[in-house]
Order: structure tokens, then C-alpha cells, then sequence
């Protein structure tokens, strides 16, 4: 790897206002290629409004958002931004301004691929159905536009047959593949959260966002959940970003770990960095502003 | 009757059984008096003209009664089986086997069926009483089958809740009376362009609709439905208003027209002429119209389409985060529902319109029952959709073959003035013992090892 440092997103001066309420307030940080990047923050810290910014849910109110799957050269995103437009060709090496493309584009173009805190199948499609229309881009363009998949074009059946290998590859991944034929609403809670990460894995994003993956499993789904993670970082060329409340998953499987607090970051490092930052710790246990202060007049003592 | 299971439920009660049943007495009685308060001015009173050309005040109280009485015992019955009936059946987990050979077997019968039916009419009641029960009976309900089927793919396959469908048939007629008459073309040149046109008018009414959610859609879809009507009647400079269009071509066999002279259907195949053949003609391209909507709808199920659509009425968000073009997708599903409807417009010109067009045939009564059509049916399935318009528009249909009810209720029973009550009556029923329909279980598009149906308490209905 040429640069293992290189940043595939980077955010800066992140703001979003609803209205006079600033969820997110000049936030800058960056996800590096290969890396598990976890956001952390106590409740209503602006977590998951950074998310929905990231995938196109939300229009930010101002600040940059640059997806560069390529190497990364400050000239080519000072060109893109001038240009107006939102993206550039893969021909051209391939550079995103997330925060000029739509939610869809920045799925269909960007390849960033999200979940939700609360779960979001198509619970009355079976769990195969569920993974074949994460695939729905690339069928398209098999099908001809649907003109040619009408009238039963071999191009689009073979299409068809490579999803369904590809839907059961996941499958196995995440031990559904018995499951295949039920309906996703049938799934058990732990299933349908793992199913969720099949179907976002089944778009073959370069980045994929997790809105609180480990929420409401068990010990050992959490265990598997970790093993399934780390196992997408390794084996595929897939980045993560994840926002997790576990702090056992947060600290064991992230390489790199951002800390908000109503809107702001306040820590920025290694999980081991992260953990004794006192400012997080504050953040955590509301200890009040003098006695921050205090610990950190002693820390630079 | 009573099992183990009922009698926990009752010694559940606070009081028992007796409490149950006063408790089911006291809810009745409410229900006997809303009966009251409702068919009192309804039943009780009717003003009547004497023969000096005087209203009177003719009161009907034994009406009110049986009313009453009637509402009291249903609903009495009814909350008596709630309570006393063993604990309702769990909820099967297997759904049951999709591809059933019985299933496979009853739908080749009813294709034959169909295949053979203008015959059979002919063989079994003769060539007059024939054109009724094929007109009247197979091509009007086949024209609805055939809407229904259109209006499912926006309702039931893309949940986008469409109150205005009847737009799309209006366009489909008038498109193909103006081209008719303005440009002298004949029924099978048009019924593409009809389909064309009702297409086009689908994306255009789509593109202002796609924000809009639930409630808001379907008021905006039916304003549509009567903006389109009420153009038809006030632009009389081309639709010539409430008096319609009239004499658009009838539709050709392959150029021959059905008419009694040396160049028609039946002096180039030696046969009397009769116009039955026009109408057996008609059944055959009403049924293939409605054969090719239904084999389009089920193969664009199984692309990646129609699945986009599916996904979409389950959750719009969660599409949107797999990358698909939700604007694309919505107006694709109203271009094509539209379009089955303009080509069922323009069928119906040629067919029961008897080449006549007016604002008349497209109210909102028909916007209502092509949906009652679809939801009776159950969202989604085809065959549902065919079953329910056989049975509300047949039904209603054979009313006015119960001329023998006379000899029961009196000679001025009429049994078509209560289509319209029975019609509601038969919604509320199928809402109560089958709130998703008739058919509720979805099909999945795809499987793996075995395909079987999904409950239809899981499939979605859509937001709008």
C-alpha cells in the first residue's frame, strides 16, 4: 500500500442548524483508508446527524465533504469544488463532494453505504429479496433498463445469477443462509440487524457507515458482530464508520476514534488516547466544566 | 362449545361469564341505538307525492325496528363468539407452500374457461341472450380486471395511494375519440398512442406528486381525476362538453370492419352477418390486453423494477440509502399503471361506450371502485385483484337478473337500487374477516430453496 495514511473521507467545518439548534457545530475529521473510525458521544451529541450529512439524508448548512477513493490531491478538489459539480469520473480518478450529491447518488456513485439505529429492512420481502435489491444498480443497467430483462435477455438471467451468488456469500457471512426464503420481518432482533449489514455489504461500498451495529445484542452476537467487522475491513476493500454506544466493541475493533459532545469534537485519537482523554471522561460522567479544568491544570502540571 | 381455553378467558374476566354477557348486552344496546339515531331519518320518514300532487309524510317505523333489531343481535352475536370462542389460532409460522399443483390446476381450468366462454355463452343461451352475459358480463368485468390490475402496480407494488386512477381511463378514451375523429385513424392505431398518451400525463401528474406522502397524495391524485373531468365537460370547443363525443370508428378485424356489407368480417369469411361476432371479437382483445398487463406486471416483478417498486412501499428511507433513484422508480410506476389505463380508456370506446364519449363514464365513483377493487383484493395480488372484480362488478351486475325477488318484496322492489348498499356491505365484510383482502400473502419475486408466500401482516402498505 502506497500510502497507508491517506484519508478516504474527510469532513470539515462540519455545521448543521435545525432551525436555532446547531446539532453539529464546525466539525472536522477525517476516516483513513482500511480503517474501523468509530464516532462516539453521549446521547444527542449530534452522532447520527453526521451520519445522515455523510450519506446525503441531510443537507449540511455549511462545510465540505470529500470522499476520495483515489489518491487524494488538494489541486483535483479545488478544481472539482470550482467546477460546481458534485462528482467526478472514474476516468478522471474518481473524487466526491458528498455534501453536492443527493442521498441516492452518494450510494449509487460514492459507494458509501449506511445502516440504521433502528433497523430499516423491507420486512415484508424475503431475506433473499432484501440483498438482491441492494443490488438494484447494477441489475438495472443488466436488464437494459428493464427493456431488455422483459423479454428475458441472457445478459440480465446471468446478472441475476451472479447477485444471487453474491446475496449468498453474505448470507453465509452472517449465518442467514438458512434463512434465505423468510421473510426479513420474521427475523429475530440479532438477525436483523446482521441482515442489514449483508444488504449494505451487497452495494460493495468502499465506505460503510454503521448507525449503532451492537444495539440490543447479546454478548456473543456482540462477539460475532466484532469478528464480522473486522473480517469486512481485512478482507474487503471496504472502510467503515461506525457510531456505537458498546464502548467493548469501540475500543477493541476501531483504529481511530472520534469524540462529540453537543455537536463538537472534543477527542480525537487512538481508542487507548481516547479513553484517557479527561475531557471524554467528563463528557461521559457530567463532571461540570471547573472540575475539567482542574484536571486539566494538574494533567499540564 | 365452550374449551378449556374459553373458560380461562372468561373466569379471566373480572365477573365471569355472567359479567361477559351483560357486558356484550350493554355494548349491543349502544350499537341498537346509533341504529336508531341513523335509520331514523333515513327509513322511518319518506315524503311521497299523492295523486293531487300533494307531499305527504308516509312513516315506516317497522323499518326502523327491523333495523334496529337486526344491529342489536349482529353485533350482540358477535361479541358473544369474541368472548366465548376458543383463544384465536396462533399465527402459522410456515406459511404455506407457494406453488401449489391444485392452485396450478384451477388457474389452467379458468384460463380454458375464459378461452371457451363466448361459445359456451352462445351454446347454452343462444345468440341473444349471448351478447348480454359476454358484454355485459365478461368484457365489463375483464375492462375492470384489467384497471385493477393497472392501478396495482401504483397501489399495491409501489404503495403510492392513487384516488385519481380514472384520469388515466378518461385520457385513454378521449385520446383515441379526438385522434379518431380530428385525424381519421382507426382503433388499433390509436390504442398504442392512448397508452402513449395516458403514460405521458402518468409522469406529468407524477412529477408534482413525488413529496407528497399518504393523506396528501391521494387528495392531490384525486383532484387530478376531477380536474381531467371537469375539462372534459367545460372545454366544449374540443370535447364538446357533456355531449360527448360520438362516432368514433368502432374497432376492425385487421382491417375488416364488422358491418353488414360486401367488405366486412362476415361476407369475407362466408359467414351470416350477426353482431355478436363484433362483441366475441372484443372479449378476445379485452382478454389479451388484460392477459399482456398481467404477464408484463408479474415478469416486471421479477426484474429489478419491480422489486424497487416493492422496496419502496416497504420502506422509502432504506431505498434511498441503497442507491436507488426513488424519483425514477415512483414515476415509472405511474406511467406504467397509466398506461394499462389509457389503453383500458380506449377499449372501452370501441367496446361498451359503443363509440360515445362522455365526461359522464368518468366520475369518481369509478376512481373508487377500481381501488375498492384493488383493496378487496388484497394490495399486490394479481389474482386477488381478478377476483375481486368478478365478484363487485358481476355481482352488481347479476342484481338486475333478480327479477323473481318481485314475487317476494312486492312489484316495486327493484334489486339494483341496493348495489350500492350491498356493495359497502361486502367491503366492510371482507375488511372484517380479511382486512388485507382476499388475497393478503405476497409472493417473493426470487428464492433460494423452497418459494413461499409472506404473510400479509408483514408485507407493507405503503406511506404514500
Amino acid at each position: 500500500m502506497a500510502a497507508p495514511a491517506a484519508p478516504l473521507l474527510t469532513v470539515e467545518h462540519l455545521t448543521m442548524r435545525f432551525g436555532g439548534l446547531v446539532a453539529i457545530d464546525d466539525l472536522s475529521f477525517s476516516a483513513r483508508r482500511g480503517d474501523i473510525t468509530a464516532v462516539i458521544g453521549p446521547n444527542g451529541a449530534g452522532k447520527t446527524t453526521v451520519f445522515n450529512c455523510v450519506t446525503g439524508f441531510y443537507k449540511p448548512t455549511s462545510g465540505c465533504m470529500v470522499l476520495s477513493p483515489g489518491e487524494r490531491s488538494d489541486p483535483a478538489i479545488a478544481q472539482l469544488t470550482a467546477s460546481g459539480r458534485g462528482w467526478r469520473a472514474a476516468r478522471a480518478g474518481e473524487l466526491f463532494l458528498l455534501e453536492r450529491m443527493r442521498d441516492f447518488q452518494i450510494a449509487r456513485r460514492a459507494k458509501v453505504a449506511r445502516t440504521f439505529q433502528n433497523i430499516r429492512l423491507f420486512p415484508g420481502m424475503t431475506v433473499l429479496e432484501n440483498l438482491i435489491v441492494a443490488q438494484h444498480n447494477a441489475l438495472m443497467r443488466a436488464s437494459g433498463w428493464t427493456i431488455l430483462g422483459l423479454f428475458g435477455a441472457p445478459g440480465y438471467r446471468k446478472a441475476e445469477r451472479v447477485a444471487v451468488e453474491r446475496a449468498k456469500y453474505w448470507l453465509d457471512r452472517v449465518a442467514l443462509i438458512d434463512r434465505a426464503d423468510d421473510p426479513a420481518g420474521d427475523l429475530p432482533y440479532g438477525a436483523q440487524r446482521r441482515l442489514e449489514i449483508a444488504r449494505a455489504m451487497c452495494t460493495e461500498p468502499q465506505l460503510l457507515c454503521l448507525d449503532e451495529p451492537a444495539a440490543g445484542l447479546n454478548p456473543r452476537e456482540s462477539a460475532d458482530l466484532k469478528a464480522l467487522l473486522t473480517s469486512i475491513k481485512t478482507e474487503h476493500a471496504t472502510s467503515i464508520l461506525l457510531i456505537e454506544h458498546d464502548m467493548s466493541v469501540v475500543m477493541e475493533i476501531s483504529d481511530h476514534v472520534v469524540v462529540l459532545d453537543y455537536g463538537q469534537k472534543i477527542s480525537d485519537g487512538t481508542p487507548d488516547a481516547v479513553r484517557n482523554d479527561p475531557k471524554v471522561v467528563a463528557a461521559y460522567l457530567g463532571v461540570e466544566d471547573e472540575e475539567v479544568e482542574q484536571v486539566e491544570a494538574e494533567i499540564a502540571r | 362449545m365452550a374449551t378449556q381455553a374459553a373458560d380461562v378467558r372468561v373466569a379471566d374476566a373480572p365477573r365471569g361469564r355472567a359479567g361477559a354477557i351483560a357486558a356484550a348486552v350493554k355494548d349491543a344496546s349502544g350499537t341498537a341505538l346509533l341504529a336508531l339515531g341513523l335509520s331514523f331519518p333515513i327509513l322511518a320518514l319518506r315524503t311521497e307525492q299523492n295523486m293531487a300532487n300533494q307531499l305527504v309524510l308516509d312513516q315506516r317505523w317497522s323499518y326502523v325496528a327491523i333495523a334496529v333489531l337486526l344491529a342489536f343481535l349482529a353485533r350482540l352475536l358477535y361479541l358473544l363468539r369474541l368472548a366465548f370462542a376458543a383463544s384465536p389460532p396462533a399465527p402459522r409460522i410456515a406459511a404455506p407452500a407457494a406453488d401449489r399443483p391444485a392452485l396450478r390446476l384451477l388457474t389452467m381450468a379458468g384460463v380454458l374457461l375464459l378461452l371457451v366462454y363466448p361459445f359456451l355463452a352462445l351454446a347454452l343461451v343462444g345468440r341473444a341472450g349471448a351478447i348480454k352475459w359476454i358484454d355485459n358480463f365478461a368484457i365489463q368485468i375483464l375492462i375492470y380486471v384489467m384497471l385493477g390490475w393497472g392501478l396495482n402496480i401504483v397501489v399495491g407494488l409501489a404503495g403510492l395511494l392513487d384516488l385519481g386512477y380514472v384520469a388515466f381511463y378518461a385520457i385513454g378514451a378521449y385520446a383515441f375519440a379526438l385522434l379518431a375523429s380530428h385525424y381519421d385513424l382507426g382503433f388499433w392505431v390509436c390504442l398504442p398512442l392512448a397508452g402513449i398518451l395516458a403514460a405521458f400525463w402518468g409522469v406529468l401528474l407524477g412529477f408534482p406528486v413525488l413529496r407528497l406522502r399518504g393523506d396528501y397524495l391521494a387528495i392531490v391524485t384525486l383532484a387530478f381525476g376531477e380536474i381531467i373531468r371537469l375539462v372534459a365537460i367545460n372545454w366544449v370547443d374540443l370535447t364538446r362538453g357533456y355531449a360527448g363525443i360520438s362516432g368514433v370508428p368502432r374497432a376492425t378485424f385487421f382491417g375488416l370492419p364488422f358491418e353488414d356489407s360486401d367488405q366486412g368480417f362476415a361476407a369475407f369469411f362466408g359467414l351470416e352477418f350477426a353482431t355478436i361476432h363484433r362483441t366475441i371479437f372484443l372479449f378476445y382483445v379485452i382478454l389479451l390486453m388484460a392477459a399482456i398487463t398481467n404477464w408484463v406486471t408479474l415478469r416486471l416483478r421479477r426484474l429489478p423494477v419491480g422489486r424497487a417498486w416493492e422496496a419502496l412501499r416497504e420502506d422509502e428511507t432504506a431505498c434511498r440509502s441503497l442507491g436507488i433513484n426513488t424519483t425514477n422508480t415512483k414515476l415509472t410506476a405511474f406511467a406504467l399503471g397509466a398506461m394499462f389505463g389509457g389503453l383500458a380508456g380506449c377499449f372501452y370506446v370501441t367496446s361498451r361506450g359503443q363509440g360515445f364519449v362522455t365526461p359522464e363514464s368518468f366520475t369518481f365513483m369509478e376512481s373508487a371502485l377500481i381501488l375498492a377493487i384493488v383493496v378487496l383484493g388484497g394490495l399486490g395480488s394479481q389474482v386477488g385483484v381478478a377476483i375481486a372484480a368478478v365478484v363487485l362488478i358481476g355481482g352488481t351486475e347479476l342484481l338486475r337478473e333478480l327479477d323473481w325477488t318481485k314475487s317476494i318484496f312486492g312489484r316495486d322492489f327493484e334489486p339494483t337500487h341496493y348495489r350500492m348498499l350491498l356493495f359497502g356491505l361486502a367491503m366492510v365484510l371482507v375488511m372484517i374477516w380479511k382486512p388485507r383482502g382476499v388475497i393478503s400473502t405476497r409472493i417473493p419475486s426470487i428464492f433460494l430453496k423452497q418459494r413461499r408466500a409472506v404473510r400479509g401482516d408483514l408485507v407493507g402498505e405503503g406511506h404514500g
